[in-house]
């Protein structure tokens, strides 16, 4: 693969997520031809084909972008963190932490609105584990991190077994969304996005400290960065970022794994132009990968979890096998 | 000359072994100093603590007249820059974007590396002769021309004091000759001072005036370096008898085989 000009990394991403929410807004049960889809955005005409976009495909697409961004946000962030290509919240447990203290509550029958806090606090505490165990005298070791992670990961997969299999089968169908990702009920975009700017916003004001750190944390101290700080708030972001998109759409795997990566194929080293284009990709392959989700087997709908691994795994590997070589 | 290091009273543990106990360095602007001693003694560590990228010693250290204690981590890297021992590839950023990160200690928070940036750092690239490789990634390099562009970095920080653990890690000879002339042109002038570890005597001999030994246990020497380029005290330094032969261009160190 090529690297493309820096400057027009973000101008591509953009354009791309523009493309991918139209599209999102016209395919579905119903096809809505683009000009409809145009003439709503400059003004409602109350017609069936208006409603079906304001109530259903705009806040769905909308909360699928923001996932994504969230997702790629927080990949990013755990890959310089773990300097390793592997760091993503899927990857690391901190995904499973959610869904399995989601999967707890619903087992103990709390009603509904405890969900959101309970996969908030899954993925604070998924990382607090992470981190506190790999943690050795005054430094975390990167390699110690990610197996951590993976231990850690197959925990909660061991602790989510045993929830569904000592669940009633008519509980399965809701908790199989927390587990596999699916955006079909997610319709409250507002949150989301608003998480998603504040946490590129944070992460921005860092972004040349992150280019230094991805030379080893040594190497950052010494050009004068307080690492121990620079970890902590990375750490935090990301548990944060996670937890929000584990709350709108369950855990969705490979979408923070793989998105960083490509964006740094193409060029983009620099975290200044990185953050903010992969959370826009990162927004918009979720956003295609849920439009597939829709309409792939429709009228079925496939969870959007389902998806982005079928489309990952081939994609992480080559982006792996390929890697520039000398 | 003004004082851009001094230790006093200076005691570095690293676990069990101590690196040096009751250290008193002053380095002066224009000094250019060696820090030798034999494999696990503790220089690198040492390194380390000087730098201020270590903490839990005894004793005092002050970087440019100010306590080390007392500085933040951006106005240490302002006033001292260090070459770590170990390369790091990084995640295949760009020759010119890591050169570039020498110039982080300087930059406010959001701002963007100017035309001034810029040019330092293309300078510093021309002098360790990279200019060629300057828009390749850090993945596609040699192990020499790492780092190469590692010096490259270290130049473009501008700290008046340098400390450089093995510079000539990875370096042929040609190279190892031209990175320490340049360095020695580019980091001791009357306002900057450099310290390097290093393990051939001979470079040492050559490059630097003063020199800084490690016994291994916690003793040490330090001293202007014809005071201290005795056969007998290296031996005892390195637990190896190491000779000393006067040829016509100075003196010749060798181990015995």
């Amino acid at each position: 693969m090529q690297p493309i000009r820096r400057s027009l990394l973000l101008p591509l991403n953009l354009l791309l997520a523009g493309l991918s929410l139209s599209l999102a807004l016209m395919v579905g049960s119903v096809d809505i031809p683009p000009g409809e889809v145009w003439s709503h955005v400059l003004g409602n005409d109350g017609s069936i084909h208006d409603r079906i976009i304001d109530q259903l495909r705009l806040p769905r697409a909308l909360t699928a972008f923001a996932v994504g961004g969230l997702l790629a946000l927080a990949g990013a962030l755990m890959q310089v963190l773990l300097r390793n290509p592997l760091g993503d919240p899927y990857v690391l447990g901190i995904s499973g932490g959610a869904a399995a203290a989601v999967l707890t509550s619903m087992l103990l029958a709390l009603p509904s609105p405890w969900y959101t806090p309970a996969a908030a606090a899954g993925a604070l505490l998924s990382t607090l584990l992470v981190f506190g165990l790999a943690r050795s005298a005054d430094d975390w070791r990167s390699d110690r991190l990610l197996l951590t992670g993976i231990v850690v990961a197959a925990g909660w997969s061991a602790l989510i077994s045993f929830v569904l299999s000592v669940s009633p089968a008519s509980q399965l169908p809701g908790m199989l969304f927390w587990l596999m990702g699916d955006l079909a009920d997610a319709l409250e975009p507002g949150v989301p996005l608003l998480i998603l700017a504040c946490g590129l916003a944070l992460a921005f004001v860092r972004a040349r400290d992150l280019n230094i750190a991805t030379q080893g944390l040594l190497q950052a101290a010494a050009l004068g960065i307080d690492t121990r700080r620079l970890r902590l708030e990375l750490y935090f972001l990301a548990a944060l970022l996670t937890a929000a998109a584990v709350t709108a759409a369950g855990a969705v795997g490979f979408v923070g794994l793989v998105t960083p990566h490509l964006i740094r194929r193409l060029g983009g080293y620099d975290h200044r132009i990185l953050l903010p284009a992969a959370a826009l990709l990162g927004g918009s392959l979720l956003v295609l990968a849920d439009s597939a989700a829709r309409t792939l087997i429709s009228p079925m709908q496939l969870p959007v979890g389902v998806l982005t691994a079928m489309i990952g795994v081939p994609v992480f590997l080559f982006l792996l096998h390929t890697q520039v070589r000398r | 000359m003004s004082c851009l290091l001094e230790t006093r009273q200076l005691s570095v543990q690293i676990g069990r072994q101590t690196a040096c106990t009751g250290l008193d360095l002053k380095i002066a602007a224009g000094e250019c100093w060696a820090l030798l001693g034999r494999n696990g003694a503790g220089k690198s560590t040492l390194l380390h603590h000087l730098a201020g990228l270590r903490g839990g010693h005894a004793g005092s250290i002050r970087i440019g007249g100010q306590d080390l204690v007392a500085l933040t981590a951006r106005k240490r890297a302002q006033q001292a820059a260090i070459l770590l021992q170990h390369s790091n590839r990084g995640f295949g950023a760009s020759v010119m974007d890591t050169v570039l990160t020498g110039r982080h200690p300087h930059l406010a928070t959001l701002a963007w590396e100017s035309s001034s940036d810029l040019a330092i750092a293309r300078h510093c690239i021309a002098a360790l002769g990279l200019q060629d490789l300057a828009e390749r990634s850090l993945e596609t390099l040699s192990g020499g021309e790492l780092r190469r562009v590692e010096i490259a970095r270290l130049l473009a920080q501008q700290s008046p004091l340098s400390l450089l653990d093995e510079p000539t890690n990875h370096l042929d000879l040609a190279h190892q000759a031209t990175c320490l002339r340049t360095l020695q042109n580019q980091c001791v002038s009357p306002e900057r001072a450099m310290l390097l570890v290093v393990h051939d005597l001979n470079l040492a001999y050559q490059v630097c005036d003063h020199w800084l030994i490690l016994n291994g246990d916690g003793s040490w020497q330090a001293g202007p370096r014809d005071t201290l380029c005795d056969p007998e005290l290296l031996s005892r330094a390195y637990g190896h008898p190491i000779s000393r032969i006067d040829s016509g261009r100075g003196p010749l160190f060798l181990a015995q085989l």
